[in-house]
């Protein structure tokens, strides 16, 4: 109990300090949001343009969501690399705090900020292009954000280690798996679409039933309870990559501290 | 099962440590280090360098204790592998008994380490880095922020400046901001890896009276990494000298110059201690202000 209680606490330097680095760096935070904000416009425009109300709504759900979802994504891949920026590293790295208390609070801090995040940009679009939001299950959207979120958080951790391993080239390759996992997932067209092999990639990101549960939930109204084939996959991969990614992430750091890549080069 | 951390946390807050007593030899050393060897791999041919070789080391509770080396012969090598940073290729490491591969949260709780760099956080403030190292630390954080305060204060940093980003101030203050927060944690085995290289000299001349104070003051025993002489005469109980990664000698500083007094003629310096025992002078590193001392060939 009391060792729980202490984790939690150490969980909470993670969540504060980057409370605190946002408040810092506030002038990016709101050029971020306004970044996000024209990217979903422009994207969901195309909708307008089509004359397709359907497609609009398939577009917003897709560019806010997709945000969310590679937000959470972001956050935690780039933890390590981050505090190699900073100089921070060593530091963390030297305190007496277990790994997936660290981990859990950069997620925690994470998916708080996403919600913001997304819920300011969801606002501005519904207010845009007047969307009729009153069938929508915002139940349904909530429970897959939570899903979607268990499962990012275990490929965020694992990829995580890329900077840690790749001094260098570290945080490119967390771009580029960013960047399949939007080709294949379906955010801004029907994965039919896609080629046979792609199809049968997008299977493997949480992204595709995230994005399919919530386009049901906020489009048609449905109710979590009615899209269990979006559910148990979502909940198959938090229980397979959380503890996944926690395991690399412990390889990862026994490599670097093998061949000391903690320390900042140069 | 952890009777000689708890018995040194509840003495740290009892009362300070009596220094260096007679029964120093029974006790648990501070730190134990047993031919440890660390050796990297470095560039794209994986060219070996030792940078840590067969060290041994045993340092009593209450001591400063220096270790006095060149650039590159692996001082900061040594200090990261007893931090945890880095695990070791042969040898062992224990801090106050526990060893720091199976027991390594054990050894997190108890020490701290200064490095070169103030690790910070550059765009937060002094009083939120160090309320971060309060909770990673599991302290809490109100107290910690009063500790601070008091600490800060006697390092000649006033409290109206806790509240800015630390990127405004000198190397000379975010130094002493990382000796508080070092200290915060209360330490029993503080690693100083060359806590005033590149310090202006009024700055280094605070950290190092500051030191003194801390040796007196606080439970904690010291290993501090330099390549000042001066420094090490003026602040360490004994020092080692690393050379190549290797300790070619060990001694107080008043030991080290009788160990070559025969062979020198007049009133050896710690200067020439080192020149006999490592082939070389310190100046030829990276120079800053130890160029001053020439009196011997
Ligand atoms: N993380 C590392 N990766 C590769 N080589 C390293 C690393 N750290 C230290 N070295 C090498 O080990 C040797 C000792 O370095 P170091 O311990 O930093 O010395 P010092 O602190 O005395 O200047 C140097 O040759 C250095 O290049
Ligand atoms: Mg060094």
């Amino acid at each position: 109990m009391t060792l729980m209680a202490r984790e939690l606490k150490a969980s909470f330097a993670f969540v504060e300090r980057n409370f605190n680095l946002t408040k810092r760096y506030w002038g990016w935070e709101f050029a971020w949001l306004i970044y996000s904000i024209a990217g979903a416009l422009a994207v969901s425009l195309i909708g307008r343009s089509e004359g397709s109300e359907r497609l609009l709504l398939v577009l917003v759900v897709g560019a806010i969501f997709w945000n969310f979802l590679s937000l959470v994504f972001e956050f935690i891949a780039e933890t390590v690399q981050w505090e190699r920026w900073e100089g921070t590293l060593e530091y963390t790295f030297m305190a007496p705090v277990r790994r997936y208390a660290q981990l859990l609070g950069s997620a925690i801090y994470a998916i708080g900020y996403g919600l913001v995040h997304t819920a300011v940009v969801l606002t501005v679009l519904a207010l845009f292009f007047q969307l009729d939001l009153t069938h929508a299950n915002f139940a349904t959207a909530g429970a897959f954000i939570m899903l979607g979120s268990l499962s990012f958080m275990g490929i965020g951790i694992a990829a995580a280690i890329l900077p840690l391993m790749y001094v260098e080239r570290g945080g490119q390759m967390v771009f580029v798996i960013q960047s399949v996992l939007l080709l294949v997932s379906g955010v801004y067209y029907p994965i039919s679409v896609l080629p046979g092999w792609m199809q049968a990639v997008s299977h493997f990101s949480p992204a595709t039933y995230v994005l399919d549960g919530v386009r049901a939930g906020l489009i048609q109204g449905t109710p979590v309870t009615s899209l269990f084939a979006d559910v148990w996959p979502l909940l198959v991969m938090g229980a397979v990559l959380i503890p996944l990614g926690m395991w690399t992430f412990g390889r990862a750091e026994r490599y670097a501290k093998r061949t000391g890549k903690l320390k900042r080069v140069g | 099962m952890t009777t000689v951390l708890d018995q040194v946390n509840s003495e740290a807050i009892a009362r300070p440590a009596p220094r260096l007593s007679p029964a120093d030899a029974a006790e648990v050393p501070a730190l134990l280090v047993e031919h440890l060897t660390k050796r990297f791999m470095v560039g794209r041919k994986r060219k070996p360098v030792v940078a840590v070789n067969d060290v041994s080391l045993r340092i009593r509770r209450g001591e400063i204790y220096g270790i006095l080396g060149a650039n590159g012969s692996g001082k900061s090598t040594l200090i990261r592998l007893v931090s945890t940073l880095l695990t070791l290729d042969k040898g062992r490491v224990e801090v106050f008994g526990h060893d720091v591969q199976r027991e390594e949260m054990a050894v997190k709780r108890v020490i701290n380490r200064v490095s070169v760099d103030a690790a910070f956080f550059k765009k937060l403030s002094p009083h939120e880095n160090l309320s971060y190292a309060a909770r990673l630390y599991g302290m809490d954080a109100r107290d910690a922020k009063r500790e601070a305060i008091r600490i800060l204060a006697r390092l000649g940093i006033g409290e109206k400046r806790l509240g800015r980003p630390l990127e405004q101030m000198s190397r000379g203050m975010q130094q002493k901001v990382a000796i508080a927060r070092a200290l915060l944690t209360s330490p029993t085995l503080l690693l100083l890896d060359e806590p005033t290289t590149g310090l202006d000299p009024r700055s280094k001349l605070d950290v190092q009276s500051f030191i003194e104070e801390m040796r007196d003051s606080h439970d904690a025993t010291i290993v501090l990494t330099t390549h000042d002489l001066d420094e090490a005469e003026r602040l360490c109980d004994r020092i080692a000298l690393l050379n190549d990664g290797r300790i070619v000698a060990e001694d107080t500083p008043d030991g080290l110059k009788t160990m070559i007094a025969d062979e020198y003629g007049k009133e050896p310096t710690l200067e020439s201690v080192f020149m006999t025992f490592t082939g070389r002078s310190l100046d030829d590193d990276i120079g800053e202000e130890d160029q001053n001392k020439e009196d011997d060939s």
